[in-house]
C-alpha cells in the first residue's frame, strides 16, 4: 500500500531536484553556460579581476593628493574588515556587535610586533628602511585575531539570536576596560608605533611624487586586493556553500552532513581575520595603536555600513566602506559651507551624519531591503532595459 | 566586613537600576520578539525632557520625574508607531538595524538641541551612606532607588498578573493569532507594551544618570549594554530573571571593582560570568526548554 502511494506522489509531484541543489545550485563553482578556459575557472577569473582592480587603484593614486590618498587609504581599511564581516553576517547569518574589538586585537598585536622589530634593530631609527617589517607584524596581528575569533567563535555556536547579540556586545565594550587595565597597552593614550615610511628603492624608482600617503594606500590596496580575493572564492567554494547551507536551515544542513558548529566557527575565524588585518592596517595609517579607535561606535558602524551598502556581496561591503567615510566628510564640508555661527557649526557637524546615517538605515532596511548595492542592480537593470528595448 | 557590607550595599542599589532597565528590555522582547536597541537612547531622550522641565519650574525634581515618565510613554508609542511596526520578521537582524537607526536618529537630535557635553543631573536625595552600628550602609538615594525600583516590579507584576489588560498583553504576546480571533487588538497591546517598556526605561535612566558623569546623549549607551547582560544572564523571556541578571550584574560588578582594585576589570568579569552561563544554559539562567520548529 505504501509502495503505491510513494509511486503515486512521485508521478504526481514536481519533478524531485537533483540532490545537490541545497548546497550547490546557482552557486555552483563555474556559472551555468560561462566559457569555459581561464574564465571558467572560478581562482583565475578572481585573481584576473583582483588584479585588474587593484592596478587602476595604484594608477588612480598617483593622480590623488596625499590627503585624498590618506582618505582612500582610510576606505580600504574598513573595507578588509567589511568584506571579512559580510562573509560572518551575510553568508553564515551569525550577528556580531563586536568585530571592532576583534579589530582592537589586530591593530594591537601588529603595534607590538612592529615596536619589537624596531627595538631589535630591523628598523632604522628615520623607518625608513625593511619594509618588510609591516608584512610581519601584519601577519601576527592576523593570527592573534584568529585566535580571538576561535574563542569567541566557540562560545557563538552554541547561542542564537539576541543571546549571541549579547555576548558579542560585551566584548565590543571590553576594549577601553583591558587596555586601561594593564599597563603595557598605556591607556587611553595608546602605544605609538613606529612604522616603515615607502621603502626608498620604490621611492627612487618613481621619483619624488611618490609621497608616502601612496605608500600607504599601496599597502591598505594590498591588503584589501589580498582579502577580496581569497573572500570571493571561498563565497564559491564548498566552505561557501557549506555557510549558506547553515544560514537557510541549521537543521537540513545537519542532515546533509554538514558539521553546523564547525562551519560557524569557521565562518567566524575568517571574519576574524580579516578584522585583524583591518585593524593591522589602521595602525599602519594613524602610527598609533589607542582605544579610542576600536569603541562600540566602530563595532555597531561595522554592522551598519555593511547593511547600508548590501549584506552578502563585496560590491556591497564598497558601498559601505564609502558611506562610512563619506559621510562625515561631505556633512562638515556641508556645515561649513552654511556660515552659521561655529557654535552651531560645530553642533552641525558633529551630529549631521549620525542623523543622516540613521535615517537611511531606517529607510534602508523598510524600504530597500539589500542596500544601496541591490537599488544599484535595479537601476542597472532599468537602464539596461531601456537601451535593449528599441533595438528588440 | 565593612568594605563587604559597603560594596553588597551599593551593588545592589546599582543593580536594582539594571534590573530595572533589563525588565524593560524583557517586556519588549515578550511583546514583539525584538531586542530594543533603542531602549539607552529612548531613556536618555525622556532625562533630557526632565533636565528642561526641573530647569523651567525652578529645580523641581518631582515635576521633572514625572515629565520623564510620560515622556518615555510617549517616545515608545511614536518609536513603535513610525518605525519598528514597519518592520518584518522574516529576517532577525532589521529589528536590530532599524533600533540602532533610532538611536543614531535621537543621539544626533539631543546632541544638536542640548550639546554634545556633560550636563548635571540632581539627585533628590543625599547620596553619603548613613551608618548603621559602626557599618556604613545605605544612603537616602539608595533606598529612593530601592523603593522606585520595587514599585515599578510591584506594579508590572500587578498589571500582567491580576488584570484584564495584562492577561491581553500576555496573550497576544504569546499566541497573536488566536488573541486576534478572540478580538484583542494585538497592534495596540505591542503599542501599551513598547510605552510600558520605554517608560520603564526612562525610570532606570533617571535614577542610574545621578550616579554617574550625568546627562549626555550617549550617557546610557553601557548601561544598555550591562542591562543587557544581565537581561540575556537571567533569560530574555523571564521578567523574574531580569530582576535576578540585573542585581547580578551589579553585584559583580560592584565586587570586581572593589576587591581587585581595579573598575577596568569589571566589564571582563562580566563578559565571563555572562559566557560560563550561558554555555551551560545557551537560553539564560531562567530559560525553559523549547521545542525547535524543524
Amino acid at each position: 500500500m505504501s509502495t503505491t502511494e510513494q509511486a503515486h506522489n512521485d508521478q504526481a509531484g514536481p519533478p524531485a531536484p537533483p540532490p545537490s541543489t541545497l548546497l550547490g545550485g546557482p552557486t555552483s563553482t563555474a556559472p551555468a553556460g560561462g566559457p569555459a578556459g581561464v574564465l571558467g575557472s572560478t581562482l583565475l577569473r578572481n585573481l584576473l579581476v583582483t588584479v585588474v582592480c587593484v592596478a587602476v587603484m595604484m594608477g588612480l593614486t598617483t593622480v590623488l593628493g596625499p590627503f585624498q590618498n590618506f582618505q582612500l587609504a582610510y576606505v580600504l581599511a574598513y573595507l578588509s574588515a567589511l568584506i571579512g564581516l559580510n562573509v560572518l553576517i551575510g553568508l553564515n547569518g551569525q550577528l556580531s556587535l563586536g568585530h571592532g574589538a576583534i579589530m582592537a586585537v589586530g591593530g594591537y598585536s601588529m603595534g607590538f610586533t612592529q615596536n619589537a622589530m624596531v627595538d631589535a634593530g630591523y628598523v632604522d631609527n628615520r623607518a625608513f628602511a625593511l619594509w618588510w617589517t609591516v608584512v610581519v607584524s601584519l601577519t601576527v596581528g592576523v593570527l592573534a585575531a584568529i585566535v580571538a575569533g576561535l574563542l569567541i567563535g566557540l562560545a557563538a555556536a552554541r547561542l542564537r539570536g539576541p543571546y549571541l547579540a549579547g555576548v558579542t556586545l560585551a566584548v565590543a565594550v571590553l576594549v577601553p576596560g583591558i587596555t586601561t587595565a594593564f599597563d603595557v597597552f598605556n591607556g587611553d593614550q595608546g602605544i605609538r608605533v613606529s612604522v616603515p615610511r615607502r621603502p626608498p628603492a620604490l621611492a627612487k624608482v618613481l621619483g619624488p611624487s611618490f609621497t608616502n600617503e601612496q605608500w600607504q594606500a599601496w599597502v591598505a590596496l594590498f591588503a584589501v586586493g589580498l582579502v577580496g580575493l581569497l573572500m570571493a572564492n571561498l563565497i564559491r567554494s564548498r566552505y561557501g556553500r557549506m555557510f549558506k547551507a547553515v544560514r537557510d536551515d541549521e537543521v537540513a544542513a545537519q542532515l546533509s552532513g554538514i558539521n553546523v558548529a564547525r562551519t560557524q566557527i569557521t565562518a567566524f575565524v575568517v571574519s576574524s581575520a580579516t578584522a585583524g588585518l583591518a585593524g593591522g592596517v589602521f595602525v599602519f595609517l594613524v602610527k598609533n595603536s589607542q582605544p579610542g579607535f576600536f569603541s562600540l561606535t566602530l563595532s555597531l558602524y561595522l554592522v551598519l555600513a555593511l547593511v547600508l551598502g548590501g549584506l552578502g556581496s563585496i560590491a556591497g561591503a564598497i558601498w559601505g566602506a564609502l558611506f562610512l567615510v563619506a559621510v562625515p566628510y561631505l556633512t562638515a564640508q556641508l556645515s561649513r559651507g552654511l556660515h552659521v555661527p561655529p557654535d552651531l557649526e560645530l553642533r552641525l557637524s558633529g551630529n549631521l551624519p549620525l542623523a543622516i546615517f540613521g535615517l537611511a538605515l531606517i529607510l534602508v532596511t523598510i524600504i530597500a531591503p539589500g542596500g544601496i548595492q541591490a537599488l544599484v542592480r535595479r537601476i542597472w537593470a532599468w537602464l539596461y532595459g531601456l537601451v535593449r528595448r528599441p533595438a528588440g | 566586613m565593612d568594605r563587604f557590607i559597603f560594596l553588597t550595599v551599593d551593588g545592589l542599589s546599582k543593580g536594582a537600576v539594571y534590573a530595572a532597565f533589563a525588565l524593560s528590555l524583557v517586556l519588549i522582547w515578550r511583546a514583539a520578539r525584538i531586542v530594543n536597541f533603542s531602549q539607552g537612547a529612548i531613556a536618555v531622550a525622556a532625562a533630557y525632557m526632565a533636565y528642561s522641565v526641573t530647569m523651567h519650574t525652578g529645580g523641581n525634581y518631582w515635576l521633572g520625574f514625572g515629565a520623564a515618565i510620560v515622556g518615555g510613554l510617549v517616545l515608545g508609542v511614536v518609536v513603535e508607531r513610525t518605525t519598528m511596526r514597519f518592520v518584518g520578521h522574516e529576517r532577525p537582524l532589521d529589528s536590530v538595524i532599524v533600533a540602532l537607526g533610532v538611536v543614531l536618529i535621537i543621539q544626533a537630535v539631543l546632541g544638536f538641541i542640548y550639546g554634545n557635553e556633560f550636563l548635571p543631573a540632581a539627585a533628590p536625595f543625599s547620596r553619603t551612606s548613613m551608618r548603621i552600628g559602626g557599618y556604613a550602609v545605605w544612603s537616602p538615594y539608595d533606598l529612593y532607588v530601592y523603593a522606585a525600583v520595587a514599585v515599578l516590579v510591584s506594579f508590572l507584576a500587578y498589571l500582567f498578573a491580576k488584570t484584564k489588560l495584562g492577561l491581553r498583553l500576555r496573550a497576544s504576546a504569546f499566541a497573536p493569532e488566536v488573541s486576534r480571533l478572540l478580538g484583542v487588538n494585538v497592534g495596540r497591546m505591542t503599542t501599551l507594551g513598547w510605552a510600558l517598556a520605554a517608560a520603564a526605561g526612562a525610570l532606570a535612566a533617571m535614577l542610574v544618570l545621578p550616579t554617574e558623569l550625568g546627562l549626555h546623549p550617549n550617557a546610557m549607551d553601557l548601561v544598555f549594554v550591562t542591562a543587557f547582560t544581565g537581561a540575556v544572564l537571567g533569560g530574555l523571556d523571564s521578567p523574574q530573571g531580569a530582576v535576578i541578571g540585573g542585581l547580578a550584574v551589579g553585584l559583580i560588578l560592584n565586587y570586581v571593582t572593589g576587591y581587585a582594585h581595579n573598575p577596568n576589570l569589571a566589564q571582563p568579569a562580566v563578559l565571563a560570568v555572562l559566557l560560563v552561563v550561558l554555555l551551560v544554559r545557551p537560553g539564560g539562567l531562567f530559560s525553559s526548554a523549547t521545542a525547535r520548529q524543524v
